[in-house]
């Protein structure tokens, strides 16, 4: 970071930092870092809210060793996982189809309404997706039913089916984050110089050589981004999840932060709770580390 | 070979396609607000129909519903506010002093946008618990601050950075000190970056459910919390829920336009400048 800034004038006293950094920084430890430490301590404990009585004991290393026998908690990152690996897919290829389509010169006044209209999924509040994931999933009325019947295949008991959930909980995913790569492949498509474009169209009609040897290069470290900040994401999906489906039926859209809100929230267990949020982090940790090594070192 | 018209119908149809993909969710809830249990319910759907305001009659009326959203206001604004006033000086420190972590300051600052809220939920509802502040306004605006104030030193330093620093050192010859250089030079020069990263942290606060959920009762429910609170029950009120849903989405959708230039680096902490 120093590098890149100017030479600074020295004159300011050597508190002076920090007085402007404390403020923000005693609020983060206190609100961020308190409660993970203590959280880090929960977990050590035997910690059900619903029995103040038996006392809150430590229990040593109890919950993590229940967490490695817990099936359920394995199941529900796995679940994660192949949540991620479902709508990622989707969502860098519509993401690079939309952005191509948005690069492309001409329609100016209708290339400039699409482009805002990508907004309006990332801004509707995740909440709100499920409750329209409700309705457009609804077995009787919803809309995806009546659109199977019209073309002849027959309706699906959506939310109410293993798979049925698991796809509709990743068509609300990629309907909200697909504009989000659009908007990142836009940006790294309009890196690529005006000259060297131009050029490469002489050369090759072909769109997918283009694509290749012009622009891929522009694209990947928003790539990069992408595969990080959707992990992280993914990681941290509750809210639509939670109104659509309620990680059902079963445990078929059981994502790891509904399993672990159930076990704290309605099972009220805060120590393998506790335990398994403190897993979380640690996952959380490693990849914002890869992702601030592997992104933020060009701009630093 | 495709004659250029071929192109050109194909782009706009592309275009179209992705016109309605984007949209199509969206005009669902709002056309649905304007039905009638029989319209909602109507199978085929029904594309046309006469347009009723009452489901919007129902909410307004409901105090549940409209003290819900007075929560979110108040609960959004203040933490935006907190945020600002926490997170800008900072982001002058970070944009402009050298000193020792300052790297592994901002890496703190950058790494809180990934924490899964579950995370914190836990032990913050057992502290709440103790110290009386559940189903308080303070707790969600304090708890807010975990993803707002990093939202607000990135744009900000980000921004600060970008003011020409002689302005600065001609101030100090002037005599003024740290805190009136802040003031009077980057606050008001600084003010497009400070009201951008306020427009993310009150949408961002706005949409927020889950420490909501648990860390609200009754009192202190927000939008989000009483939108999901309609889903239970043998017969669903569809049109209501469609129309609260309407009536949370439509402001942050019109922040979210005003910002729609800086929505990537909004949501990328500037992963991909």
């Amino acid at each position: 970071m120093a590098q890149t800034q100017p030479k600074l004038n020295p004159g300011y006293g050597r508190w002076t930092p920090f007085w402007f950094l404390a403020p923000a920084v005693f609020a983060l430890l206190v609100i961020g870092i308190y409660p993970t430490i203590s959280a880090l301590i929960t977990s050590f404990r035997r910690y059900n809210i619903t029995r103040p009585r038996d006392g809150f004991p430590f229990v040593g290393l109890d919950n993590y060793v229940n967490i490695l026998s817990d099936q359920t908690f394995w199941q529900s990152l796995g679940l994660t996982a192949r949540f991620f690996l479902t709508v990622l897919p989707f969502e860098l290829f519509f993401g690079i189809c939309v952005a191509l389509l948005l690069h492309r010169p001409g329609l100016g006044i209708l290339r400039a309404l699409a482009r805002v209209s990508l907004v309006v999924p990332l801004a509707t509040t995740y909440a709100v997706v499920g409750l329209i994931g409700r309705l457009v999933f609804n077995r009787d009325f919803g809309i995806a039913n009546q659109f199977l019947n019209a073309i002849g295949v027959g309706g699906l008991d959506w939310l109410g089916s293993t798979t049925g959930a698991f796809i509709a909980i990743a068509v609300m995913d990629i309907w909200q984050w697909t504009p989000f790569c659009a908007l990142i492949f836009l940006a790294g498509l309009s890196m690529v110089p005006v000259e060297i474009e131009e050029a490469a169209r002489l050369e090759t009609s072909s769109k997918t050589a283009m694509l290749r040897h012009v622009q891929l290069p522009y694209l990947l470290p928003g790539l990069t981004a992408m595969l990080i900040l959707r992990s992280a994401d993914i990681l941290k999906l509750f809210d639509m999840v939670f109104v659509m489906t309620r990680g059902g039926p079963g445990s078929a859209t059981d994502l790891v932060s509904i399993y672990i809100q159930r076990v704290g929230f309605r099972i009220f267990d805060m120590g393998t709770a506790s335990a398994q949020a403190i897993l979380l982090l640690i996952v959380t940790i490693v990849l914002s580390r890869l992702y601030i090594k592997l992104i933020y070192k060009e701009i630093e | 070979m495709m004659s250029m018209t071929l192109r050109r119908i194909l782009h706009g149809l592309g275009l179209l396609i992705v016109l309605c993909f984007t949209l199509f969710p969206f005009y669902w809830m709002v056309s649905s607000s304007f039905k009638d249990q029989t319209d909602l319910l109507a199978s085929p759907p029904v594309w046309f129909f006469t347009p009723t305001l009452s489901n919007y009659a129902d909410i307004f009326a409901d105090e549940k519903v409209s003290g819900a959203i007075v929560n979110s206001l108040v609960v959004a604004t203040l933490t935006t506010a907190l945020s600002v006033i926490l997170g800008a000086p900072a982001a002058y420190a970070l944009a402009r002093f050298n000193f020792r972590g300052k790297s592994d300051l901002w890496f703190w600052f950058i790494s809180n946008r990934m924490i899964s809220p579950i995370v914190l939920a836990l032990p913050v509802y057992v502290l709440a618990l103790q110290l009386k502040l559940l189903d308080t306004h303070l707790v969600l605006i304090l708890i807010y601050l975990t993803f707002n104030l990093p939202i607000v030193v990135w744009i900000c330093t980000d921004q600060f950075r970008s003011i020409p620093i002689e302005l600065e050192q001609a101030a100090r010859l002037d005599g003024a000190d740290q805190f009136t250089i802040f003031r009077k030079i980057y606050v008001p020069l600084g003010l497009p970056g400070i009201a951008v990263s306020a427009i993310f942290s009150f949408i961002f606060s706005w949409n927020e459910l889950l420490y909501a959920l648990v860390l609200t009762r009754r009192n202190v429910q927000t939008a989000p919390v009483i939108a999901t609170s309609f889903m239970s029950g043998y017969e669903l009120p569809w049109g209501k829920i469609m129309a609260t849903g309407t009536v949370i989405v439509l402001p942050v959708t019109i922040f979210a336009l005003l910002v729609s230039k800086h929505m990537v680096r909004g949501l990328t902490m500037g992963a991909t400048k």
